[in-house]
Parts: structure tokens; C-alpha cells; sequence
């Protein structure tokens, strides 16, 4: 039985992500050195309008790239059977910058692991943040965000499903019982 | 033939014009100007420079000989190109192909050069043959494709076959690449069987080993389906089995790029003509019977041979003439002239013609041939060469005394014959024994009949 | 992968499958543009490299391949193997997966040999190259390079030049090409080109330099003449005259070509030197293609969670 309940709206977003654009830019002093790395699917599009929110805030066009973090899963023998891979693109070295990954629903915690991995092999930066738009709880492993849009705590069977103009066409943030 | 020193204007005057392209036959003159054909028919033209009565003469296309061999480069002593130009146009033949097992063989563009280019003063047209595998050894195929470009018109290991099938499938199928034909000398290796003659009724009674017309029609049926398999281009040589006409005959109604020739000696003799053991006609591949001639002919009247080559193939006199008995598998008495094509071509049709004219002039035909194969035997052409040695010491004895040794016998006789006969006695008892006989004379026949064979 | 335990051979295999492994394959390339090139995609799993046949370029870049992916490597080469020793082809295979190995890529000699060892084993099998009969990895890479070069595979003119009757390379790229939609045509002396290969879907033309003129990319096959035994092939010389891609007959095209070859090369013979070395030769690239090709490969056999597969 499918009961989704709309818990942002579209203007919702919006507003939750200008206020992170505004708590990275008051938290680091050096925004010359900030890079977007946005994962791979609705990570990209939201950190590409931090990226406009930035520049239309500070001047500053900070660079933005994307992860595919599919090389890197460690879950991926039991849970894919054909992979959509749609590219790493990063295109600058990662030495001593500060990288802010940006992805959409944080759960357990293990993408941002893969991804963490993944950066590795792109440099060391001085320090990685975490941007996400919904923090749903549940974690398995020691990991946090620094920036968070809005808290949805879920139940066992509970789905958040986060869609957005770039790539849907309802936008909003959904919460999804049963198998969504 | 080509024409570099021709006067401007040459009439040919009254000569008989047979066109075979236009199965015509008429009188006229015919006006040449500049080295090419002005003018047929009456024709008044007193700028002439030169004339040249041609009444009673017959005029028609050069010929073209698609098979010879000029033993050039290497055996400079049996035929150069030179030498060979000069019989074939003789004959009327304008243009020939060579054969490449020369010596060296004609393997590689470079030997074609050699040929082309010193061909070109000669007056007539030579077209070489390059070989199929390098040094004809039948296991490589040699560089078809330069020797093509450089002006090679077929393929060909003449003189020996292509033993190994799968050669001659990649041969073929190379050859495919250039449009060109492979000429196979058709006779398998195996089944030939160090034979003297063709194997029939007349080797049998003459004891000579025989050639089967198999080792012939086997290969042929395997080339044909080659072909066919391959897509390419064949045309076979000395054409002598009635078999393979046949397979020739049925293969062409289901592939066309199949051609195939014959040589006037297949044409006229049938082996009856060899039970005087004339090594004259000890060809390759050898005069069959007379069944195969008549399939032979039948071949060339209904197209399934599409025309007669001459196998021009000379030999120094040495080796013709060369007498010793167990050499005489050697001895390849190739009789083709090239003057006597023309009276081939006439000859082909074996039986009568209506035209007194025709006949008359196909047993001059005949006679020249005869006449001419005679004439280059000086010895005698009617005896083999085991039994010439005995008939050459016949010959001495009658010239040298052989009276005296008659009389030297008589007056011998009785002692000789007392010896004999104590000789005999004990020669009964031993294994050698040869048989009895009376005297002296008719034993000694004897031992020099056996140590011939 | 795609419903397939192994990967033997591309002759009818699906269009979309083979474009997945490129698009897959186009990721892996990434990969090797790092800094550090690598990822944990396989890690833990072991691949023996079986290789009954002398390679340097194909082992190497299997190896690397497999390095890249993090999986563990084990090379077997048959010069200094049990086989000497007498032991049969079956139970040295046998033996090596006791020791509890994910997947073996073999190379050998005869045709059908890879089809074969997977009637013996329960590893996964990589075929790099049975006989004369497939060389599917090599195929993968080179239409990688195509796609890499002109965007697409579909309708491009593609020709393989050389030896078809004896090549592996050669009829794995036609199965591939055909599959992809390319329109493919074979020129090579006529007699390494069996009679009925139009079956296959590919045109045949003898003339080198009508077929340079059509074609888009040509694949250009070493000429081996230690596969011929009777001298299919009379000299180098003849089969430079007739079929090599030389400066001059590539100066006579007023397009690029793009210039491809398998490796190794006889300089001279079936390219010149200066093709070879020019900026329409992609043999280089091919290099590096045919590692990303592998990973994409082994990662999309041995990286992803299988569904219903069928037995090769």
C-alpha cells in the first residue's frame, strides 16, 4: 500500500538550500579553496545551484565536479545487477582544497564512504564537509553531515524519495511506505 | 608482326583472303598503307612502291601459338627467342606465349622483364608465362601478382604437374585476383608410372610400360572442379584423353571460365604409329588411341577445345639422337614445327572433304609434315634405338669383310662347334643355362637379343 | 554477464550488450586518467591468467586490467607448466581451481579450447583468444577506439585488411561490427579468404586501393607467415605491392583514415612506417583502450551480483 506524503515542496528546497549556500560560505574564511563535488545522481543538480548560489552570493565561481561512486560500493554484489554508471568528472586537482560533497538523502552512510574512497585517488584535500539535502537517520557507520537541509526521521519500510526539476517532474521531497 | 620496316605503301596483289572470324573465302588484292589495312579488293593504285603476287598464296589473320617453349633464358643451344621468332613466324605465327621452365624459371617480375624486353625488336609478339610455385617445385607460390603487373598473361608449371591439390587450390584462388588463367599440365604423377607410351593394346604387345589415359583425365576432372570451387580461371593443355574431353564438355555447361587446347600431333597420330617404336612421337603427354583421337576431334568441332596449340618444345640433336636403350625415358622427341601449323590447322577435320582443292591440299599437308619429321631424324626413322644398335652392327659386319669373316667361320666351324658342343655340356648343368642350341652363330644371336632387353 | 556465465565470443551477441561494455569500458578509461588508477571494484576476487600461447601485449594488459580492479592475479604460462611434465590440459585446469579461483582468461592454441574448459571447471571464463577462431576482448577495444574516434559505430565503412582465414582478431571485429550495424569489407589475397565468407555479412574486394578509398577506419592484420606452410603468401615484397597500406596510397586520399592494427606490426610489409607513426594511426590509443576494455569486462562478469545466467 503506497501512502506517500509530501514533506518539502518545491520553494521548500529552494530555501533549504540557499541557507546551506549561505552556512558554507559563513564557515570557511578561504572560499577560494572550496570545491563541489556533487554524487552521482540528485547530488549534481544540487550542488550545481550551490555552485549559482555561491558565485550570485560571493563572486566567486567555485569548481564543481561530479562522482560516480559505482567502482567503489562495497554492497555492490548483493545489490546490483546491472549498473548505471554515469561518470566521475573531475577535471582539477584536489590537493589542499576544501571539497563539500553534496548528495541528496544521507542514510547509511555508506555512499559517502565509497565516496570518501573514491577521492583518494584524486588527491588529498585539507578537509572534507558534507552537504546534504535530507538526513533520514539510521546510520552504519561513523559518519555525519556538516550541513544538513532538513531532518526526516523513517521508519523500518519507510522510503524518502527526493525528486527535482533538473531530472523529474514533480519536485518535491516525498516520504515513500512500503517498497516505494 | 611488327612492322618497322615496311615501305609506305605495299599492294598485295591476288592473294586468297580467308577469314575465319567471317567463315569467308574470296579473291582480292589487298593495300597496305603505313602498316595498316587500307584498302580490299580491286585495287588501282600506281604510287604502289611495292607489290607482291600473292596468287596461289593464302592470307588471313597471324596466328597466335598459346603454348611453346623457347628455352630462354638457359638453353640458348635448343631455341632462344631469337631463333624461336624466326620458325614461328615462319609458320604464320604473329604472336606465342612462353612457357617458363627455363633456366632459370620464369618465377619472378624480373624474368618477365628479361623476356618483354628482349622481345621487342624481335618481329613478333611474345607473351610470357610466369610459374605457379617458385622453381616449379610445386610446394610455393611465386609472386603472381608482380609478375602480373609486369606483364605475365597466365600461370603455368608446364612440363610438370601440380602434384599437390591444395597448391593448386591457393594457386587458383590467387590467381582469381588477376583474371588470369592457370594452365595445368595434367598428369598424375603416380599413375604415369615411368610410362613410355600411351598404355594400350600396342604397348602391351610391344613391351613397353604404359602411361594411362587416366593419369591424364583424373587431374583434369580434379583442376575443372577446382575451378568451379574457386571462381577462377583454367585452361588445359595437351588435351589427349577421351575422358577428358568429356569432363571439359560437361564442366563447361556448369562454369564458364574453362578453356582448353590441343596439339596437332594429338590430332593425327593414334598410337598405331609408335609400334615401330618411333621415339619421334614419344611425347608428353602421349599419343593415345585412336578413340581419344576421334574425341579430340569431335572436341574441336563442337567448341568443348577451344583451339590447337603447338607444344613447341625443341631439343638438340644430341639429345635426340642420343641411342642408349636405358636412357630412353629421356628421350623426348618433341617433333613439333611451327611451319607445319598452318597444315594442322587444315588437317584438323579427319574426314573428307567435298573440295578436291582442300584434299589436295591437306595431303601436301601431310606429306610436308611426314616430310619434315624424316628430315630432322638423319639417321633413320624406323627403328627404335635398342634395335638400331643391333642393325648398326649388322651393317658393319656386311661392310667391313663380312665375307672374310664367313670364310674365317667356315674354316672355323668344326672346331668351334666341337668347343661348342663340350661347352654346352657343362653350361646344362649350371643355373645360367639359356637353352640349347646348335651352333655357335645362333647363340651368340641370342646372347646379344637378351643383352639388349 | 548479460545473461552469460562466460565470455567466449561475440559472434551473436546483442547489439545493447556490446554497447553497454563500451559505455562501461568509456568509465574504466576514466579510471586510468587518475592519479591513482584504481578501484576496489574486485577486490577479493582472484583471476588466474592461463596462457597456453606466447603474448606479451594481451597478458600484460589483462594484468593490469586486473590490478586496476583490485582483484588478485595469478599468471600460468605454458612454457614452464606441468604440461611438460605430461599432465592433461583437464586436470591442470582442474588443479589450478582447487585452489579456489573466481575466473580464469585462457589463451590457446586450438579453436573451441575455451568453450571447452568451461566443461570442467566452475570458475568464470575469459576467453583471450582460442586458435583462429575469437579474439573477443581484442574487438571490444578496437570498437572502442571506433566509437572513441567518430562518436558512433552504426553505417561507418570499416575494413579488415590481411590475413581473414587465419585470424581470431578478424572474425571477432566482423561478428561486432555486423552486430553494431557497421557496414564491414574484407580485402586480403584470395587465398586467405574463405569462399563463403559473404555469409557472414561482410563484402569482399581484392583491390586495396578502392577499399582504402571507401573505408572510414581499416583494421590492418599482421601478416603471419608462420601460420602459412606452403607460402600462401609468395614474398613480403609481392604482399606489400598488392595489399600494403602505404604513405602513398594514403597521401592519395584527400580524408583522414583512421588507421588501426591489432599489434605487433611488420613495419614495411602490411603498413609502412610512416603510417604507422602518423596522426591517423590510433594504435596507441588501442593500447590504452584495450585496458579500460578489459576492466569493463571483468567488472561487469565478476563485479556485479549475477541474475538467471545460463551456462556460457
Amino acid at each position: 500500500m503506497n501512502k506517500n506524503k509530501k514533506i518539502l515542496t518545491s520553494s521548500d528546497i529552494s530555501r533549504k538550500i540557499i541557507r546551506i549556500g549561505h552556512e558554507i560560505v559563513e564557515n570557511y574564511s578561504d572560499i577560494s579553496r572550496i570545491v563541489l563535488l556533487g554524487i552521482h545522481n540528485r547530488g549534481v543538480p544540487i550542488a550545481q545551484r550551490l555552485k549559482k548560489f555561491i558565485k550570485d552570493l560571493t563572486d566567486i565561481d567555485v569548481p564543481m565536479g561530479s562522482l560516480d561512486i559505482t567502482f567503489h560500493r562495497d554492497d555492490f554484489r548483493e545489490r546490483l545487477t546491472m549498473p548505471e554508471i554515469k561518470g566521475t568528472d573531475i577535471s582539477f586537482n584536489l590537493d589542499e582544497k576544501i571539497v563539500v560533497l553534496v548528495d541528496d538523502v544521507l542514510f547509511s552512510g555508506r555512499t559517502v564512504r565509497a565516496a570518501l574512497d573514491e577521492i583518494n585517488s584524486f588527491g588529498r584535500p585539507s578537509i572534507i564537509a558534507l552537504a546534504v539535502l535530507v538526513d533520514r537517520g539510521h546510520r552504519e557507520l561513523p559518519i555525519r553531515a556538516d550541513f544538513v537541509g532538513k531532518n526526516i526521521p523513517t521508519n523500518d519500510g519507510e522510503h524518502v524519495a527526493v525528486k527535482l526539476k533538473e531530472s523529474d517532474t514533480d519536485e518535491g521531497v516525498f516520504l515513500i511506505f512500503g517498497d516505494g | 608482326m611488327k612492322v618497322d620496316k615496311l615501305d609506305s605503301k605495299v599492294l598485295l596483289k591476288n592473294a586468297t583472303i580467308v577469314d575465319p572470324l567471317k567463315e569467308s573465302k574470296s579473291k582480292a588484292d589487298i593495300l597496305l598503307v603505313e602498316g595498316k589495312i587500307a584498302e580490299i579488293g580491286k585495287v588501282r593504285d600506281l604510287d604502289v612502291i611495292t607489290t607482291v603476287d600473292c596468287s596461289g598464296l593464302i592470307l588471313t589473320h597471324g596466328f597466335c601459338d598459346l603454348h611453346v617453349h623457347f628455352r630462354d633464358p638457359g638453353n640458348g643451344d635448343k631455341e632462344t627467342l631469337e631463333s624461336g621468332s624466326m620458325s614461328a613466324l615462319a609458320g604464320g605465327f604473329t604472336r606465342v606465349c612462353t612457357m617458363p621452365n627455363t633456366q632459370p624459371t620464369v618465377d619472378n617480375p624480373e624474368s618477365i622483364n628479361y623476356i618483354i624486353e628482349k622481345s621487342k625488336p624481335l618481329p613478333i609478339h611474345i607473351h610470357p608465362i610466369g610459374s605457379v610455385t617458385k622453381g616449379q617445385q610445386g610446394v610455393e607460390l611465386s609472386e603472381m601478382g608482380l609478375m602480373h603487373q609486369a606483364g605475365a598473361v597466365a600461370f603455368s608449371d608446364d612440363g610438370l604437374p601440380i602434384q599437390n591439390g591444395l597448391v593448386m587450390r591457393k594457386a587458383l584462388e590467387y590467381s582469381k585476383m588477376f583474371g588470369v588463367p592457370i594452365i595445368n599440365h595434367a598428369e598424375d604423377e603416380c599413375l604415369r608410372a615411368d610410362g613410355l607410351m600411351n598404355e594400350g593394346k600396342v604397348s602391351t604387345r610391344l613391351g613397353l610400360v604404359g602411361n594411362p589415359s587416366i593419369a591424364e583425365s583424373i587431374m583434369v576432372f580434379r583442376d575443372l572442379k577446382l575451378a568451379e570451387l574457386t571462381g577462377a580461371k583454367l585452361h588445359i593443355p595437351h588435351v589427349s584423353t577421351a575422358d577428358s574431353v568429356k569432363y571439359i564438355n560437361e564442366m563447361k555447361n556448369a562454369y564458364d571460365k574453362i578453356t582448353a587446347e590441343v596439339t596437332p600431333h594429338h590430332l593425327f597420330y593414334n598410337d598405331k604409329h609408335l609400334e615401330d617404336y618411333n621415339t619421334n612421337l614419344k611425347v608428353a603427354p602421349p599419343i593415345r588411341d585412336s578413340l581419344s583421337r576421334e574425341a579430340l576431334i569431335k572436341g574441336i568441332k563442337n567448341g568443348t577445345i577451344d583451339c590447337i596449340a603447338t607444344d613447341h618444345a625443341p631439343h638438340t640433336e644430341e639429345e635426340k639422337n642420343n641411342q642408349d636403350p636405358a636412357e630412353n625415358k629421356t628421350i623426348t622427341n618433341k617433333n613439333k614445327d611451327q611451319n607445319t601449323e598452318i597444315a594442322a590447322v587444315m588437317k584438323a577435320d579427319n574426314s573428307s572433304s567435298i573440295d578436291p582443292e582442300e584434299e589436295k591440299i591437306r595431303r601436301k599437308a601431310m606429306a610436308m609434315i611426314l616430310s619434315i619429321s624424316k628430315a630432322n631424324n638423319p639417321l633413320t626413322n624406323k627403328q627404335s634405338a635398342s634395335i638400331f644398335n643391333l642393325n648398326e652392327q649388322k651393317q658393319k659386319d656386311r661392310k667391313k669383310g663380312k665375307r672374310e669373316m664367313q670364310s674365317y667361320n667356315q674354316r672355323n666351324d668344326k672346331d668351334i662347334n666341337v668347343f661348342f658342343q663340350r661347352f654346352q655340356k657343362r653350361r646344362y648343368q649350371s643355373a645360367n643355362y639359356s637353352g640349347k642350341h646348335d651352333d655357335y652363330t645362333s647363340y651368340i644371336q641370342n646372347f646379344q637379343a637378351n643383352s639388349s632387353r | 554477464m548479460f545473461g552469460h556465465k562466460h565470455f567466449l565470443g561475440l559472434e551473436n551477441f546483442p547489439r545493447e550488450d556490446i554497447q553497454k561494455i563500451i559505455d562501461t569500458a568509456f568509465e574504466f578509461k576514466e579510471v586510468l586518467n587518475r592519479p591513482i588508477k584504481k578501484v576496489p571494484s574486485l577486490q577479493g576476487v582472484t583471476i588466474v591468467n592461463l596462457f597456453f600461447e606466447n603474448s606479451t601485449r594481451t597478458r600484460i594488459s589483462f594484468e593490469l586490467a586486473q590490478k586496476r580492479l583490485s582483484a588478485d592475479t595469478v599468471n600460468f604460462s605454458a612454457s614452464t607448466s606441468s604440461l611438460k611434465k605430461g599432465e592433461s590440459f583437464k586436470d591442470t585446469a582442474q588443479n589450478i581451481e582447487a585452489m579456489k579461483i573466481d575466473a580464469v582468461v585462457m589463451r590457446h592454441p586450438a579453436p573451441g579450447s575455451s568453450k571447452h574448459l568451461t566443461e570442467f571447471i566452475d570458475a568464470k571464463v575469459v576467453n583471450a583468444g582460442d586458435g583462429t577462431h575469437e579474439h573477443p576482448t581484442q574487438a571490444i577495444l578496437d570498437m572502442m577506439s571506433i566509437q572513441e574516434k567518430f562518436g558512433k559505430i552504426k553505417d561507418l565503412n570499416v575494413a579488415i585488411i590481411g590475413d581473414i582465414n587465419h585470424s581470431r582478431v578478424a572474425r571477432s571485429n566482423m561478428y561486432g561490427l555486423i552486430s553494431m550495424g557497421a557496414n564491414v569489407t574484407v580485402c586480403g589475397p584470395a587465398n586467405l579468404i574463405p569462399e563463403n565468407i559473404s555469409d557472414l555479412g561482410v563484402k569482399v574486394n581484392y583491390n586495396i586501393d578502392e577499399v582504402i578509398e571507401w573505408a572510414d577506419a581499416v583494421n590492418i592484420l599482421r601478416i603471419q607467415r608462420e601460420r602459412m606452410g606452403i607460402g600462401l603468401v609468395p614474398s613480403n615484397r609481392e604482399y606489400r605491392r598488392l595489399f600494403g597500406v602505404t604513405s602513398e596510397r594514403i597521401n592519395r586520399r584527400k580524408k583522414e583514415l583512421v588507421i588501426m592494427h591489432p599489434g605487433p606490426m611488420n613495419r614495411g610489409v602490411e603498413i609502412d612506417s610512416q603510417v604507422a607513426d602518423s596522426d591517423q594511426a590510433i594504435i596507441l590509443d588501442q593500447v590504452l583502450n584495450g585496458v579500460a576494455s578489459r576492466m569493463s569486462i571483468l567488472y561487469l562478469l565478476l563485479g556485479v551480483k549475477e541474475e538467471n545466467t545460463n551456462e556460457g
